[in-house]
């Protein structure tokens, strides 16, 4: 009978402490055992990047992580993304120039956008396709996305 | 999936007891983008992954005076960002920034493609065409192998149980040293290779004094092709490099998948060769 | 900012707003499907079929029900016993026996993934491991996998007792031809005699699948009075409720459908798969039960679109007029009949104006899984043929190809060749608009850089779209906001546009719009989310009940008033009485006095309009191949549309790019990859390979609007027409940059080598 371990980190700038299997993925680890749903599954095999989530100051797809790894670590999800009453600037330009449509990538790219424009502020439009070609949408075709992470940027 | 357990280790000594006491049941585990996935798939049935990123040696990412040591767990995102390793090591950068997209790169490294042993690994080929060495630790002691001699078989290598991959060294590039890594995908990342070349050379002025082709996705491992040593000695023209590149094409032993078809694959072979000898030899003409 | 032709007409019709929806879709506080929690929650596992034909000749379950933490384990022993019954799901009929064992296999597996057991367990891995203790003893059959394969005589037989239809007549015996129907109009033998140039040509294109990000899920609880509820991600709550009533036959009023949001559908979600298991573990269980798809059964068990074999023939005088026209469509439509072949043959020559036309259209079973519809389903397909066959029309002409689809356009009054006359539609106008595109007046360099070879294709499309049935109730708070229910759930940003057109009719900012989805208890009946549908028939909805509160407030204002009703004049959102012009209120300040009044305003319609019209997309593409690997990367992608009105113009502007990025892909690289056994093996987002956003360029888009006058505010469908010219598009496109002509699909990397190296 495996047992459970324990984890402590820092998630969305505040401590955690919670008891996870360790095979269970990180992912599965937000999802369930600490109830914040907005990080998606869509393939669980590191190909779609709808869990992404940034880990240490990285990107990564949360589903080809485990929840154990994480002890010691700082893990920042969608749910942290906004301060309270106030979105991120990217979170307003994905409204503004309507670069969602159904909805269930847009958190796995508002994390991957936003750990782009962190590091480099005014990517060109290739720079932006090559950072988020880890991110699959379906529904956009991509196009209001790179608008609405270049209008982020210009805002800055 | 068989309930695993997390071993974290944080010396060569505590991965090695841990991977001991599973025995086959239990594996290294890097970056996880390979692991993980084939855990779940069922590949194998495992007890335990003992993580090996928490030990000193396998972050190592060091240019010494003769000598590169680049850490079996180190990312690929260390490689491309870290200025004087890109500068000194283009072709590993080639490789590094072809693997899955930016989070796998955040996470997989170089180490962890390379002991997943796939023949279409993208950094299996670049580690070899640089002359690579890998340092396996377990319980008998420490080993080395030629990055040649890696790869056994689809998803089969040297590392046997016990084992695992600490570190691996190449010499310090020497002026006139240039190498290139490149592939053939349907998209323009996140994907496989159809077909990969990896090319370095060694000039004297206009002569190729030695060179190295391997090749991705053309056989059960990656190959060392004959093409290198067909250009030792030779003049860096148009004539010789494709001749090298028909040569690396006879050596591809592809096989028809839903990847590709065996035609389409030495085809490409026979491009990519000639491609990268022109990008390893710029890059060696740049370096001096 | 609007669009041109809206500019200054409407208040709010053409301007964009935030979606109402939005703030919870960019934060990760909506709630889709997979994301439900309630207490006592089981996890489900289907175990699913690895061959492609195969009887079944026991199942053992018994180990796997003796698992710790295993609650139940079906079969479809636990199913109520199937029965044929045809059941109309909006977008397509569907056999209640065929779809039960859709759901959880009989006796036989007709396709790899289908499901033949499942589990509810504590947790998903104890489910995961219960079913790998299931044993299945299968009895392997051969399986037959092309349409050609399964007309042959001899071909393996997939339904046993299918009975197959050719042109009205049975088939006697067995077969796998489910279907064949013809549309045929003058004498075509004749009209291709009159032409001077006959082109034929024959296709094949590979089956591929919807793409949608999230996988299928659903959770179910069964209560004592067996009525059951469910939760999950569809295109459509009441046809989800018919059918999984259907197959579990109890009443429709005994299952409560409850939609959470949708991570896209394209019309694969339309089809139920998990929700009668659901339904059944819950009952067996006797608590919430959640069944979450993994992708690789998203590819290998759900709904994709039809392989086909085609051909096209057209005949064309030297001034380019069609004389004739025959196309023969034969459709896979996997494991179960129902391929959309009927939608493609009411689509294929529809962009023209053709005197003599006969369409033979097939539907045939195959040993894969039964298809769904994909968005403007079956026409993209038709158009690949005809599009391609005009383009080589146009070239032996010597006519520019938008010239020559003005020439033979199909405009108001054109008969469609299956019988229906054309409304008002803009084919012409959508052409036009291509003529005068930036993109088409720019010339393209042939050679790009380190050797590759351009080319530029143009292809034109057509889909009919749908009205269907749908409901709207509105209620107008004190305050002046108002509370909007529906039913059409929110797959793009509809209830954005739909919010828009009642705040139109009330003169209030869409701001001031609640919409909200509701479940099957909470509103009327709505059909599906798809063909094209939503803004049309939806909208029209609202904007009836928004009517139906102008025609309440104005008896409002008159009891206020203590005038006569005709007296009061509704205009600009206010109300006013017209002998007395200072009696006039506002929308909202009439709202603050309905208490007073009467009580709560309460709105509603339900509306089945039929005049949704058709829509047009033309498209251009320029495109780069290196001729040394094939590659092709699109380099610039223009889409013309006549939408009729765009509601809200950015989202019309994201169906048609999102459109043609499936497209792009169709064209490109996906395909269903069977082995010899007949299974797919490419089932993961590394094989099944749809564009990153490195593989695609802006995506340029031009709307037309040639207003719909079977709707209050000219709406046309938008969604589906711009995914059926990308295929013919492409493959102009090579054609111009190879001088190859490629009518098999994926037009691949592979196959581009191996035509150049067959040119050579």
């Amino acid at each position: 009978m495996v047992e459970k371990v324990r984890v402590r980190a820092t998630l969305n700038g505040e401590p955690v402490d919670f008891l996870v299997a360790p095979y269970v993925s990180l992912l599965d680890t937000l999802r369930d055992e600490l109830g914040l749903t907005g990080t998606k599954e869509g393939c669980n095999d590191g190909n779609c990047g709808a869990c992404t989530v940034n880990l240490d100051g990285r990107i990564v797809d949360s589903c080809c992580v485990l929840g154990a790894e994480i002890d010691g670590s700082t893990v920042e999800t969608i749910e942290g993304m906004a301060e309270p009453g106030k979105l991120h600037p990217l979170q307003q330009t994905f409204l503004e120039e309507a670069a969602l449509q159904c909805g269930i990538c847009t958190p796995g790219f508002l994390i991957a956008a936003k750990a782009l424009l962190d590091k480099e502020p005014h990517p060109s439009e290739n720079r932006i396709r090559f950072w988020l070609a880890g991110n699959l949408c379906r529904c956009t075709g991509y196009d209001k996305i790179v608008k609405a992470v270049q209008k982020a940027a210009e805002l800055a | 999936m068989h309930p695993f357990e997390y071993v974290r280790a944080t010396s060569v000594d505590e991965a090695i007891a841990a991977l001991a006491k599973y025995g086959e049941r239990a594996r290294p585990l890097a970056g996880g983008t390979d692991v993980l996935v084939m855990a779940r798939a069922g590949r194998w049935e495992l007890d335990a992954l003992v993580d090996i990123k928490h030990i000193p040696e396998t972050n190592v990412l060091e240019l010494g005076s003769s000598e590169f040591r680049l850490g079996s767990a180190v990312a690929c995102y260390r490689v491309y960002e870290d200025e004087q390793v890109a500068a000194k090591f283009p072709g590993l950068v080639d490789s590094a920034s072809m693997i899955g997209g930016i989070q796998i790169q955040s996470r997989a490294g170089l180490g962890g493609n390379l002991c997943n042993a796939s023949p279409s690994g993208d950094g299996i080929g670049t580690l070899i065409v640089h002359n690579t060495t890998c340092l396996i630790a377990g319980p008998n002691g420490t080993r080395e192998v030629a990055a040649e001699d890696f790869c056994t078989g689809p998803g089969q290598s040297v590392i046997g149980d016990g084992e695992f991959l600490v570190e691996m060294k190449m010499p310090m590039p020497q002026k006139g040293f240039g190498a290139a890594y490149e592939r053939f995908t349907p998209r323009n990342e996140m994907d496989i290779a159809v077909a990969g070349v990896a090319s370095s050379v060694q000039l004297d002025g206009d002569i190729i004094v030695s060179a190295r082709v391997a090749l991705a996705a053309v056989g059960p491992t990656p190959i060392l092709s004959s093409a290198g040593d067909l250009l030792a000695g030779k003049e860096a023209t148009a004539e010789n490099i494709s001749t090298a590149a028909q040569a690396a094409s006879a050596d591809a032993s592809p096989i028809s998948d839903m990847r590709g078809t065996a035609e389409q694959r030495i085809h490409l072979v026979g491009v990519l060769t000639r491609r990268t000898l022109e990008r390893a030899i710029e890059r060696a003409r740049e370096n001096n | 900012m609007t669009t041109e032709a809206t500019k200054g007409k409407y208040n709010v019709i053409g301007t964009r707003p935030i979606r109402h929806d939005g703030y919870d879709k960019v934060t990760g506080r909506a709630i889709y499907g997979a994301d439900i929690k309630l207490p006592g929650l089981l996890q489900g596992a289907v175990l699913r079929s690895p061959h492609a034909h195969a009887r079944i000749k026991s199942i053992d379950t018994s180990a796997a029900k003796a698992l710790a933490g295993v609650g139940a384990v079906i079969t479809s022993a636990d199913f109520p016993g199937s029965h044929d019954t045809l059941i109309d799901l909006g977008e397509g009929a569907i056999n209640f026996r065929y779809a039960s064992n859709n759901v959880m296999a009989g006796d036989k597996v007709l396709y790899k993934g289908q499901p033949v057991a499942a589990i509810a367990a504590l947790d998903k891995n104890i489910a995961l491991e219960a079913a790998a203790l299931i044993k299945v003893d299968y009895e392997v059959l051969k399986p037959v996998s092309t349409v050609l394969e399964a007309l042959k005589p001899g071909a393996p037989i997939v339904l046993e007792d299918l009975e197959g239809q050719d042109l009205g007549e049975k088939i006697d015996g067995q077969t796998n031809q489910a279907n064949h129907i013809r549309h045929e109009f003058g004498d075509v033998e004749k009209g291709f005699a009159e032409a001077d140039i006959v082109i034929e040509r024959e296709f094949d294109t590979a089956m591929v699948h919807q793409g949608y990000i999230e996988p299928h899920n659903a959770t179910a609880t069964w209560d004592e009075e067996d009525r059951i509820t469910i939760w999950t991600s569809t295109q459509g709550s009441f046809p989800t409720r018919r059918q999984t009533a259907g197959i579990l036959r109890v009443p429709d009023s005994s299952v409560k459908v409850i939609p959470l949001e949708i991570g896209g559908g394209f019309g694969g979600k339309i089809p139920s798969y998990l929700e009668p298991v659901a339904a059944i573990l819950a009952r067996e269980t006797g608590r919430p039960v959640k069944l979450l798809m993994e992708r690789t059964s998203v590819f290998e068990s759900t709904g994709p679109t039809p392989g086909t074999w085609m051909s096209a023939k057209v005949g064309v005088k030297k001034d380019g007029t069609i004389t004739a026209a025959t196309a023969d469509l034969r459709f896979d439509a996997g494991a179960y009949p129902g391929s959309p072949v009927g939608a493609g043959m009411m689509c294929v020559f529809s962009c023209y104006d053709i005197p003599n036309t006969r369409i033979d259209g097939y539907d045939i079973v195959v040993n894969k899984p039964k298809t769904a519809a994909y968005r403007a389903p079956g026409a993209t397909q038709a158009a690949y043929a005809m599009e391609t066959v005009i383009d080589e029309i146009c070239e032996k002409l010597g006519m520019d190809p938008i010239e020559f689809r003005i020439k033979n356009a199909a405009k108001e009054g054109t008969r469609r060749a299956d019988g229906p006359i054309h409304p008002i539609i803009g084919a012409i106008e959508t052409h036009e608009a291509a003529k005068a595109s930036d993109h088409w007046n720019t010339p393209l360099e042939k050679n790009g850089p380190d050797g590759k070879l351009r080319g530029r294709g143009i292809a034109s499309g057509y889909w009919f779209n749908i009205g269907l049935k749908s409901a709207v109730t509105i209620s107008v708070n004190e305050d002046g906001t108002v509370a909007l229910t529906e039913g059409s759930t929110d797959i793009g940003g509809s209830r954005a546009s739909i919010s828009m057109m009642a705040a139109e009719v009330l003169g209030i900012p869409a701001e001031d719009v609640r919409p909200h989805v509701a479940d099957t208890e909470g509103i009327g009946y709505t059909d599906v989310t798809g063909g094209s549908r939503t803004t049309y028939a939806t909208g029209y909805a609202a904007h009836d009940a928004a009517q139906d509160v102008v025609v309440q407030l104005r008896e409002r204002a008159a009891k206020l008033w203590d005038v006569e009703v005709d007296e009061i004049e509704f205009a600009n959102g206010s109300y006013q009485s017209k002998s007395d012009p200072e009696l006039r209120l506002t929308h909202k300040e009439l709202a603050s006095k309905l208490g007073s009044t009467g009580g709560s305003v309460v709105g509603s319609a339900s509306v089945d309009p039929e005049g949704a019209g058709g829509a047009y997309s033309t498209q251009i593409c320029d495109i780069e191949i290196d001729p040394e690997t094939g590659k092709t990367d699109v380099i610039r992608y223009t889409i013309v549309q006549d939408v009729g009105t765009a509601i809200h113009p950015s989202y019309v502007e994201g169906q048609m790019q999102g459109a043609v990025a499936q497209g792009i892909g169709w064209a490109l690289n996906e395909e269903y990859f069977l082995n010899d056994d007949g299974a797919m093996v490419n089932s993961s987002f590394l094989d099944y390979r749809m564009p990153t956003s490195l593989d695609l360029p802006e995506i340029e888009t031009i709307i037309v609007e040639v207003p719909n006058p079977g709707h209050p505010f000219g709406v046309r469908g938008v969604g589906e027409v711009p995914i059926v010219p990308p295929l013919a598009t492409i493959a102009n496109a090579i054609y111009d940059a190879l001088g190859i002509r490629l009518r098999t699909t994926p037009m691949n990397a592979g196959s581009i080598l191996s035509a150049l190296e067959a040119k050579k």
